[in-house]
């Protein structure tokens, strides 16, 4: 292996904000919505009390050597909707460092999130660490979908690490990381993808769950729907592409959403 | 002294073999410590584990698991994700770090809920068998905190810590429990060969090694930052077909 020469530029540094809160018409107002760099945000057409953005990619990002971050924050009461246009692809940099991509979100009390991005996709030669903290007020509610596809058509992924921690009230309520690629030993063994190229998460936190909770199910035979220990559920699956992820997940949320739909009646 | 201050120890000159115990009975990070630490990782310690395949029935059964190499590609992913959680949670008890906040945090490092009252059920009776054996109040006082059970590996970190052996001790045995079960089970599950499986744990005894350190130290950070600096690795596919495993009429074991 050889060592790669010091960076003649160092990598991209950039950082988004998204603030959602509520505008005292029973809608919910953007009152921050700041990128730069690769961060190109735009304020979609707002669906009810929910206020709607979408994370333009405008540069090619990350590459190793680049630091990312995303906060959003969701004001008590207020409602967001979060979506990119296109999927993330994690590419190789020109000094082999690593990437960083860290998503900070708070929801407060009564707020509602969901965060909904195209799936990450892990090129080979890549070298990405993502880390997303979700700090979550009781009874706030969130919806977070994550994705990873590893490898473009017929290539080998990068290195990939991913890490999701959910934090309700002041106390863990889901804490994941998922490893993919060289450095991570066993990765596309039996016990981890047996040879699946996506796999996807989705959460959805909601307080009716604390007097419904879902029962636990197998979705198929390569995804699951399990409750947490608190008032969540998550779907976990693995799939051939990223199509056929994306449907499980669809289907699953569906499901999801018409169950504490009728909890509260 | 730890297992590794006895290994390392001929490597270091400059540094004193270790001195003979003064008190005929093993005290904590005595010389005995070492033996002890053969007691709790023994697969005949009676705290259930034999009952448990760790995933490998549904992949024998999914055909992810077929012959050795396959064996040992499962329970090398099964080392660096579910072994190296435990591990961390495990030496994190065993560094003295409370064991309920270790218990929430394994909880959120567990989302399969059939894994999560497995450990559970493993954790009671590993707490009935480490009370009998290293009695200690911080066992008494986990066992009052939750009658029904905390996640094994915390149990098993306070077991080792009452025991006299140190959080890397108590990695050790969890990451070593975490292959073991498996390699053990399949030589039920699809009649492979003895030494076959006892082979592919041969061949990770380097990587146990690197897990187990990795959790010491996470264990280390953990203490001045919280349980939230311990690993919290995924491994999807054996969260996925735990809940399918769980839903079987018939099987040979209960994980």
């Amino acid at each position: 292996m050889t060592v790669p020469a010091p960076a003649a530029t160092p990598g991209l540094r950039a950082a988004a904000r998204i603030v959602a809160a509520p505008d005292g018409r029973g809608g919910t107002a953007l009152p921050v919505l700041d990128g730069s760099g690769p961060f190109a945000l735009r304020r979609l057409r707002p669906d009810g009390c929910e206020a709607r953005v979408a994370l333009v990619g405008a540069m090619s990002a990350p590459l190793g050597g680049d630091l990312l971050a995303l906060t959003a924050e969701v004001r008590a009461g207020a409602a967001l909707r979060f979506t990119t246009t296109a999927a993330t692809i994690a590419l190789p940099g020109r000094t082999g460092a690593p990437a960083a991509y860290d998503t900070l979100i708070g929801v407060g009390e009564g707020a509602q999130l969901c965060w909904l991005p195209e799936p990450l996709i892990s090129a080979r030669g890549s070298d990405l660490r993502t880390t997303t903290r979700v700090d979550l007020a009781a009874g706030a509610r969130l919806v977070l979908r994550e994705e990873q596809v590893l490898g473009r058509a017929a290539e080998p992924p990068g290195r990939l690490a991913a890490r999701l921690t959910v934090r309700l009230a002041g106390r863990p309520l889901f804490d994941q990381e998922l490893c993919y690629g060289p450095g991570a030993p066993g990765w596309d063994g039996g016990a981890v993808l047996g040879g699946h190229r996506t796999v996807g998460q989705l959460l959805v936190v909601d307080p009716a769950f604390d007097r419904h909770p879902v029962a636990a199910r197998p979705l198929g035979t390569t995804a699951a729907l399990a409750p947490l220990a608190g008032p969540a559920a998550v779907v976990s699956a693995v799939a051939p592409d990223a199509l056929a992820l994306r449907r499980l997940l669809d289907s699953a949320l569906s499901q999801l959403n018409a169950a504490t739909r009728k909890s509260r009646g | 002294m730890t297992i590794t201050d006895v290994i390392a120890a001929p490597e270091d000159p400059a540094r004193p073999l270790p001195a003979p115990a003064p008190a005929p009975v093993p005290r904590a990070g005595g010389r005995g410590a070492l033996a002890a630490l053969l007691v709790l990782a023994d697969g005949r310690f009676p705290a259930g584990g034999h009952a448990h395949s760790g995933g490998a029935e549904a992949a024998v059964k999914a055909g992810r698991i077929t012959d050795g190499a396959s064996l040992e590609s499962f329970c090398r992913g099964r080392l660096h994700t579910a072994g190296l959680a435990a591990a961390g949670l495990a030496a994190a008890a065993a560094a003295g770090i409370d064991p309920l906040a270790l218990d929430e945090a394994a909880d959120a490092r567990t989302p399969s809920p059939a894994l999560r009252t497995a450990a559970r059920r493993l954790g009671r009776q590993m707490m009935r068998a480490a009370r009998a054996t290293w009695p200690a109040p911080a066992l008494d006082a986990l066992a009052a905190d939750r009658p029904r059970g905390a996640h094994q590996p915390v149990v098993l970190g306070l077991a080792a810590r009452a025991a006299g052996l140190g959080p890397l001790d108590a990695a050790y045995a969890a990451a070593y429990e975490a292959v073991s079960g498996p390699a053990t089970a399949v030589v039920r599950l699809l009649s492979l060969d003895p030494f076959e499986a006892t082979g592919v744990l041969a061949r990770l005894a380097p990587e146990l090694d690197a897990v187990a350190a990795a959790a010491a130290e996470a264990a280390q950070r953990a203490v001045r930052e919280g349980p939230e600096a311990l690993p919290a690795p995924s491994a999807p596919l054996l969260d996925i077909t735990a809940e399918q495993h769980a839903a079987w009429p018939v099987r040979l074991f209960a994980t």
